[in-house]
């Protein structure tokens, strides 16, 4: 099972490296922005850290941490991707406007 | 509970929307749209991981996302243009801090569940790496957050022994995470203590790692510590073994790691350098040879200037951001234009605190899009520039960096304003930049400096246009 996770790692990655190469200077903070909020898959994790069989006693603990993770990941998600269209907004929107003026 | 087969399809689907959206996202054209489409595939995600398992702890589950939804929201509607590199990075450490806590958790369930002696090192080495990654990214994040900010002092803070105490906390973690890990049956320890040791230690590494990188590097810094949130989730991934957080994860960390290698590129800087060797910390200055006296200009002799001249190129650095006065200085172009003046602007690809930043900026303030220059572009040409106007802008006109090899950024390519025929530097002293680098474009016969507060002076010029 881990190795199979290792093989998907490996094929993920090089694929990373593939898709960002020539990319134009006016696009690397939305892409940064918009990439780190694909970070926040995180969340999915977070959301199954709190599934799952509880035992006794060491509940209090698990649901603390679970539940500051789902809701940090859920700042980065959000955040994350209403910020970036927020930036790639006013791309689109400064060429209409700029005509009209 | 659904099919497990549905839920993998899910998954699947979401990363291939990943995949999708990241390579839009690097095209002008299609970037909103691909934004878009990596949003729904993290939407489809998180369904998928809540219908996955009927034992689930709904209520808290909900209170987490609900609460980090109005948090996330509001910070991205609320923050300035301006404030938008501290921004990615203050939700770049959020993401660490998340993964940090989804891998003490799962530690936490097989303490909770008496299991520890059962699990394998594997999954226990796995678990260190991503508080570790996880405690990194987090406090790095808040610092680059702190230092962009200037809720600390943007200046590279170094003591002696740096170097030596970050390979000691290194060695430490490794240290731990043996004995965490693959020793622990041989070492009597407590092993919960340990790992809240290594989560310290972790934190403690993020803060002392970028704590002595100087303001002017933080772009690059945001951009690794991007990518590292991406290995954090991709660890993240392993520790519940859950291919798509290691696809998304590790599209996020090794397109992170290209972004800024280009970035890099861009500041002519080599990585290494940017994290080891404190850049702008005053200790490569070259004192003597910006001797000279610079010549101050009123805003009526500049309108004089501007007036008279054909073809004006407007350079705007991140001190018209911070003065606000990207509005003033689109009226200004616009003024120009109807004198029958060609106005074009020229973006230094790392103007502003990151690159793209400016463009950002002067979209906000609706300067047309065709306007705005590429360096590469603007240079071949810029002797046959009448007037340059320099506005808050610093180290990316700085002719220093092709002609002073003991400057720090000696090498770096820099918009040759120089060169045109006459340049007016908007600024508010002859104070160094947020690099801290002395200019000695400033001491040129040809540059007129326009004291005062960048806005103050455009509105000025704006009101001589229109009398």
């Amino acid at each position: 099972m881990e190795i199979m996770l290792v093989f998907v790692l490996i094929l993920a990655s090089f694929l990373g490296f593939e898709l960002i190469s020539k990319v134009p200077s006016q696009l690397h903070t939305p892409l940064m922005s918009g990439s780190n909020a694909i970070s926040g898959i995180t969340v999915v994790g977070a959301i199954l850290s709190l599934a799952g069989t509880f035992v006794a006693g060491g509940e209090t603990a698990r649901i603390v941490l679970g539940t500051l993770a789902v809701f940090f990941a859920t700042i980065n998600v959000v955040g994350g991707y209403m910020v970036t269209d927020r930036m790639l907004s006013m791309f689109t929107s400064a060429k209409k406007e700029g005509k009209h003026d | 509970m659904i099919n497990e087969v549905i839920i993998n399809l899910l998954y699947i689907i979401a990363a291939i929307l990943f995949i999708f959206g990241l390579k839009m996202l690097g095209n002008a054209k299609l970037a909103r749209k691909g934004n878009l489409v990596s949003a729904i595939g993290m939407l489809i995600a998180i369904v998928a991981a809540l219908v996955s398992n009927e034992v689930l702890e709904w209520q808290w589950v909900a209170i987490g996302m609900i609460a980090g939804s109005i948090v996330g929201a509001i910070a991205a509607r609320m923050v300035a243009m301006t404030a938008m590199p501290e921004m990615v990075a203050l939700f770049n450490g959020t993401g660490g801090a998340a993964s940090l806590l989804v891998g003490w958790s799962e530690y936490q369930r097989y303490v909770s569940a008496g299991e520890v002696l059962d699990v394998s090192v594997f999954s226990l080495l796995i678990i260190t790496v991503t508080v570790l990654i996880g405690g990194v990214t987090f406090t790095g994040s808040i610092i680059a957050w702190g230092k962009l900010s200037e809720k600390i002092p943007s200046k590279p803070i170094q003591y002696p022994g740096q170097q030596i105490v970050n390979v000691l906390i290194v060695l430490l973690l490794i240290g731990g995470a043996v004995i965490f890990a693959p020793l622990r049956e041989m070492v009597i320890i407590d092993s919960y203590a340990l790992l809240i040791s290594i989560i310290v230690l972790s934190c403690i590494l993020g803060i002392s790692f970028v704590i002595p990188i100087g303001g002017g590097d933080m772009p690059v810094v945001i951009s690794l510590l991007n990518s590292l949130s991406g290995m954090a989730a991709c660890a993240a991934g392993f520790v519940i073994t859950s291919n798509v957080l290691i696809v998304a994860g590790a599209l996020v960390g090794s397109s992170g790691i290209i972004l800024t290698t280009i970035m890099c590129k861009a500041m002519n800087r080599k990585l290494t350098n940017v994290l080891f060797s404190g850049f702008g910390s005053g200790k490569t200055q070259s004192g003597p040879g910006f001797q000279g006296e610079a010549s101050p200009v009123s805003v009526e002799d500049t309108f004089i200037m501007l007036e008279a001249a054909s073809n004006v190129l407007i350079v705007p650095g991140y001190g018209m951001a911070v003065a606000q006065a990207q509005h003033a200085v689109q009226e200004l172009a616009e003024q120009l234009e109807q004198n029958g003046t060609e106005v074009n602007f020229a973006i230094h690809p790392v103007a502003g605190r990151m690159p793209g930043h400016m463009n950002v900026l002067l979209a906000e303030a609706n300067v047309p899009y065709e306007k705005l220059k590429e360096m590469d572009d603007v240079n071949p040409t810029i002797d046959m520039v009448d007037v340059v106007i320099v506005i808050g802008a610093n180290d990316v006109v700085n002719p220093a960096a092709r002609t002073d090899e003991t400057s720090p950024i000696y090498g770096m390519p820099v918009i040759d304003v120089d060169k045109a025929r006459t340049v007016i530097v908007m600024k508010r002293s002859l104070n160094p930049g947020f690099a801290g680098i002395d200019n000695p474009l400033f001491f040129n016969d040809n540059t007129r400096m326009l004291f005062g507060d960048a806005k103050a002076s455009t509105q000025g010029l704006v009101a001589e246009f229109k009398e």
